[in-house]
């Protein structure tokens, strides 16, 4: 069909991200070879010489010219970025200084030796994360790379050359690179050149040429090379194909999992199964059933897993952890769930087991009951000596517990002691009981070896001491023989059979206290609306897990860091290397520090904050210095944490931006509504003086006293009444601003009262005002000039609403924690519906004589009160007229004792005078 | 009055303002002389001596403040500062640097003259030992201690002797919570205005009838206290 000749669209928008990337990333160009010596460095020099010419921006990196004068002629002319000199163990080592190269940006930089470990102590542990980073940068890279130290060929150089290559380079690396370019050199020149001391110093020469540079290894690492570029050649080959001519030649997508134990074998077994899978262009995953026997191995055995763990994800895999006590039923029912149509097992062997005795081999019983899916059995042994050699100390592992023996003695000794005076009152075979117990006890207290060690020993002792003939080892009744095998197999099913309850309990513990932890993390989150309490709840969880302390830093302005909680925020979330490591992390969006490969020196872990949107912060750990390392579990279970914190502290933020644009908006509304009033409240004032004024100005002298007077009181009020207006203006403006803090002062509320009433005194002289104010009242710590602006706008406020000649009332009175304030009037009150409207800015009530007032006095003299504490509210009085009470709170610490001396007393610390 | 009258220095960059001035003072009998910077303020004050200066705090030139110190460094001239309503700060930090007395803008022609009135007398007054204030029913005699209102003895603490005193002594003129501290407890209580109020509070009730609408013992909220010499007369509105 013609359908199936049309290109794939996800092979193009593949190719097109593809081309998206290397856009802005820089183009990274290897220079490829079997061995050191065939001319990688001399042939990047050469090519980065025809750039320069090209009028390119050529800058040296790091080039290791290894004394050979050729090359050393080619560094001429290139401008160098100037090496780092780190002092390490008393020695200085000059390294690539990849801040300076960052800094210098040139188009195109050279860095030698793409495998290069650096000294620790430097930003990543590797060079080629040093090459990322450049890439990132947008910087093209020239460098190279010898096939020996490629990640998943590596077992195959060590099975060729019989040599372990420690500095490996994971695929990926090289599989993203824009440019692969193998320098080829036949193995027999290669060695001519050496012979002629052109690769090495001449003593130095011996010793390779009799060691690695053997003409065997030479081919070998020569057909390993040839065959890796053209493996590469043949996969663009195939992404080329299928993009132009939309040819379809991709088989069905296979799946291979593969399958690791806690062995050294493991990372060979994931070396293996990547091989597989890339021959065969397969997604792979690698597992590790984690069964509840992984827990009495040793910690060093255990973190066989983690390591191949770590090097199926350098590898491009996916890691699976699951736990289950069936093996090869959980592995199978995994690979059937996710359509996995490879197994790649490692083969057995290593130790003779009982169980696989009775039930037949894993490998057997697996490949037994696979059905549809391949099974692949790679070779694991060897390593075992290699890693030995290196890790000497570490394969030493921990001393046995000779303790947990001693007790398992000590309980066959008691229950010899029980038998002993039990003899004569039980039959033999009832005294055997007594042990069976004991090894139970055992099994169940000290574990499996402690137990066996018992059962043996309860055996040997029972015949020993309780069998004729007494005190030897020989049995005369033969169906004593019957009776102690059977116990002697009893005894190893029970302890056998105990210990793994056991160990199933604990690893169920474990899991289930992960799972809880999770959960509630995700509920705290789900149910916390701020960013405060998130943080707490994401510190709190990681610090019941791992007993560390954790910072938590957030993207401010410009993507600058900001360390959030400071009061209580860990020692070493102030250290300025830590935060230089957490904005780090926080520009890459890569983990670093502790446990990590990058900035490994650094006293914390610094996982990014992700969320959907893109970085919002960085989780920082700070892991106790004697705590190991975390193992990829804890890895994972901290990136969850992290990511689940991620999304939960970007939906706060986010939350918040949509406050503060909801506040924005409103204060715009509300600022356009008061634009509005005021622009009629200013121009109707200020059209009564401009026609007054010009009145008296154009015909003063033709008018009548009366005349004239009426005129120019018009003037003085309507600007009395811009006067109100401007001071309740300001008062609003300066509330809502949040400038004014206020000035609180301890004082009777009578003085407040006082200063009102003084500033109304002329207003207020046809009215009886009758003030009530208890003598025993306490003191309220006020902002004075605030408060007696409230009462000031509450008594003008009565006076325009009542009429002429009513009196009004100011009273305060006591309730409780608070001070209540009443200004009662007796004119018509307030209409019903409109005892909160009044409080809005710019109502006017019905009553209101004449166009007076601004309609801000109320909403003025609510946010003070507010401001302070307190409530304020209006109603009716009963016999008619309006009641504006409000509140003040009167807690606090009253001011100290009144001196009543001349200065000479102690001074309490109080606020400072007005 | 009689001409020459008092020299009133106004130190005002507002047109408008000094045009209402102009207007009214000539007419109470007063000589007006105008400044519209603060180097022409202190210019004037040195070569026409006016009797009192009429001090705008916002200055172009420099700090009304800076104005204030500069006169201070070599005249007791009385000076009233014109600030703003919510500058309460500002006020008390040019009474404390000298200012004699303030007037919040906007101001009515009663207060200016009022004020000015109080600080001519004070000019006129000062050094001259006098003992004896009486205003409405209250009358004090400083040298023998005695306090009457309507002809009857008031018994007073020390405090607040000293502190009614202290009023007595700068009658008619606001007194901040910082100068009625520093002399009634010492240089040490600037800070605790709570003793000061607690012993006005406690003032009050002895001398006003009604003590949450005092006639004598006014309080400028943010300030200080002024007592006042003319009960009977209408204060600012």
């Amino acid at each position: 069909m013609d359908d199936d000749r049309r290109p794939d669209p996800d092979a193009l928008l593949a190719k097109l991200q593809e081309e998206e990337r290397t856009g802005s990333r820089g183009r990274l160009h290897v220079f490829f070879g079997a061995a050191a010596g065939v001319g990688k460095t001399y042939a990047m020099l050469q090519a980065a010489h025809d750039r320069l010419r090209d009028g390119v921006d050529v800058v040296i990196g790091h080039v290791d010219t290894h004394g050979r004068p050729e090359t050393s002629a080619l560094v001429e002319g290139i401008p160098a970025v100037p090496p780092l000199q780190v002092s390490y163990r008393g020695r200085t080592v000059q390294e690539f200084d990849l801040d300076a190269a960052l800094a210098r940006h040139p188009c195109l930089i050279l860095v030698d030796e793409l495998a290069h470990t650096n000294v620790p102590g430097s930003r990543h542990e590797r060079r080629f994360q040093d090459v990322d980073e450049l890439l990132r940068a947008g910087i093209d890279v020239y460098t190279t790379l010898n096939v020996q130290h490629l990640e998943s060929l590596n077992d195959l150089v060590a099975q060729v050359t019989g040599i372990v290559v420690r500095e490996t380079v994971p695929d990926s690396v090289v599989e993203k690179a824009d440019e692969v370019e193998l320098i080829d050199l036949p193995p027999d020149e290669l060695l001519a050149r050496l012979r002629e001391g052109k690769v090495y110093v001449p003593d130095q020469a011996e010793r390779a040429l009799s060691g690695f540079f053997r003409k065997s290894n030479l081919i070998a690492l020569r057909e390993l090379a040839l065959r890796s570029t053209a493996d590469r050649v043949d996969a663009q080959m195939q992404i080329y194909r299928r993009a132009e001519a939309g040819e379809r030649t991709w088989p069905i997508t296979e799946k291979i999992l593969v399958c690791i134990s806690p062995s050294p074998s493991a990372i060979r077994i994931v070396r293996a199964g990547r091989r597989l899978a890339r021959r065969l262009r397969a997604d792979w995953t690698a597992l590790y059933l984690e069964q509840p026997r992984h827990f009495s191995l040793r910690a060093a055995d255990r973190d066989y897993a983690a390591q191949a763990l770590r090097a199926a994800e350098a590898l491009g895999g996916e890691t699976v952890t699951l736990a289950g006590h069936d093996a090869v039923g959980e592995i199978l029912r995994y690979a059937r769930e996710h359509n996995f149509s490879k197994i790649v097992v490692g083969k057995p062997g290593r130790f003779w087991r009982l169980r696989e005795l009775v039930a037949g081999s894993f490998v057997a019983r697996l490949a037994e009951r696979s059905g549809d899916i391949d099974v692949f059995i790679v070779h694991g042994g060897r390593e075992r000596e290699a890693v030995r050699d290196s890790d000497a100390a570490e394969a030493a592992g921990p001393p046995i517990d000779w303790r947990r023996y001693g007790w398992g003695v000590a309980t066959v000794a008691a229950c010899t002691a029980i038998i002993a005076l039990a003899q004569t009152h039980l039959a033999p075979t009832n005294l055997l009981m007594v042990y069976l117990v004991g090894v139970v006890f055992v099994a169940s207290r000290w574990g499996r070896g402690p137990s066996i060690l018992a059962a043996v020993l309860s055996v040997a002792v029972f015949d020993f001491l309780f069998v004729p003939p007494f005190y030897t080892m020989a049995i005369d009744d033969t169906e004593y023989v019957i009776t102690l095998v059977a116990m002697l197999l009893l005894a190893i099913l029970i302890s056998t059979l105990t210990v793994r309850v056991q160990e199933a309990a604990e690893l169920a513990r474990q899991r289930e206290r992960r799972a809880s932890t999770l959960y509630s993390l995700s509920r705290e989150l789900a149910s916390a609306r701020n960013l405060d309490p998130m943080i707490a709840a994401v510190r709190r969880h990681v610090r019941n897990l791992f007993e560390a302390e954790t910072a938590i830093f957030l993207a401010g302005e410009e993507e600058r860091l900001a360390l959030r909680g400071e009061e209580d925020a860990p020692e070493f979330a102030r250290d300025p290397k830590e935060i230089a490591v957490a904005q780090w992390v926080h520009q890459h969006s890569q983990a670093a520090g502790r446990g990590t490969s990058t900035l490994a020196g650094a006293r914390a872990l610094h996982l990014p904050l992700v969320g959907g949107r893109g970085p919002v912060g960085v989780l920082a750990i700070g892991l106790p210095p004697e705590m190991p390392a975390p193992t990829t579990d804890q890895m994972h279970l901290l990136e969850t944490f992290a990511n689940q914190a991620a999304l939960a502290l970007e939906r706060a933020l986010l939350a918040r931006e949509a406050h503060r644009q909801r506040l924005a908006a409103e204060g715009e509304k509300l600022r356009n509504a008061i634009l509005a009033a005021v622009s009629h409240d200013l121009r109707t004032p200020l059209a009564a003086i401009a026609g007054a004024a010009s009145s008296l100005a154009a015909s003063g002298d033709r008018l009548d006293d009366a005349a004239r007077r009426e005129l120019v009181l018009t003037i003085h009020e309507e600007a009395q009444r811009m006067s109100r207006l401007a001071n309740n203006l300001l008062e609003m403006g300066r509330l809502q601003s949040r400038t004014v803090a206020l000035r609180r002062e301890w004082q009777p509320i009578e003085e407040v009262f006082g200063s009102a009433l003084h500033g109304l005194e002329t207003a207020l002289r046809d009215r009886s005002v009758e003030v009530r104010v208890p003598s025993d009242l306490p003191l309220v710590a006020i902002d004075e000039v605030l408060i007696e602006r409230v009462l000031f706008n509450l008594l003008e406020n009565a006076l325009r609403y009542s009429p002429p000649g009513t009196p009004l009332e100011l009273v305060a009175s006591p309730g409780g924690s608070e001070l209540m304030i009443e200004v009662l009037d007796r004119g018509p009150g307030i209409a019903p519906g409109d005892e909160e409207r009044i409080f809005e800015k710019f109502f006017r009530g019905e009553g209101a004589r004449s166009r007076d007032g601004s309609g801000l006095g109320l909403a003025v003299a609510r946010a003070i009160v507010e401001a302070h504490g307190g409530r304020l509210w209006a109603g009716n009085r009963a016999g008619g007229g309006a009641a504006f009470r409000f509140t003040l709170p009167v807690g606090g610490e009253p001011p100290a004792a009144i001196p009543s001396g001349s200065g000479t007393e102690p001074l309490a610390a109080a606020g400072a005078g007005a | 009055m009689s001409a020459p009258g008092p020299a009133v220095l106004l130190v005002e960059d507002d047109p408008q303002i000094r045009r209402f001035i102009r207007a009214t003072l000539p007419s109470h009998g007063m000589l007006l002389l105008e400044a519209a910077t603060g180097r022409e303020a202190l210019a004037q004050a040195a070569t026409r001596t006016p009797d009192v200066v009429l001090l705008d705090l916002g200055l172009p030139d420099m700090d009304g403040l800076e104005v204030i110190r500069r006169l201070r460094d070599w005249s007791a001239i009385p000076i009233i500062v014109l600030s703003a309503r919510g500058l309460e700060r500002d006020k008390v930090t040019a009474l404390d640097a000298g200012a004699d007395d303030y007037l919040t803008k906007p101001f009515g022609v009663d207060e200016l003259l009022a004020r000015l009135r109080v600080a001519l007398r004070h000019r006129a007054a000062s050094g001259s030992g006098d003992t004896a204030f009486a205003t409405g029913d209250l009358s004090v005699d400083l040298a023998g201690r005695i306090v009457r209102l309507s002809g009857r003895e008031i018994r007073l603490t020390p405090i607040e002797f000293k502190l009614l005193a202290v009023l007595v002594r700068q009658a008619g003129k606001v007194v901040t919570h910082r100068q009625l501290l520093v002399e009634v407890w010492g240089p040490g209580s600037a800070g605790n205005t709570h003793y000061l109020r607690v012993q006005m509070h406690g003032l009050r009730h002895k001398l006003e009838a009604v003590p949450a609408r005092p006639r004598y013992l006014i309080t400028e909220p943010g300030v200080g206290y002024r007592l006042r010499e003319d009960p009977g007369n209408p204060g600012p509105v």
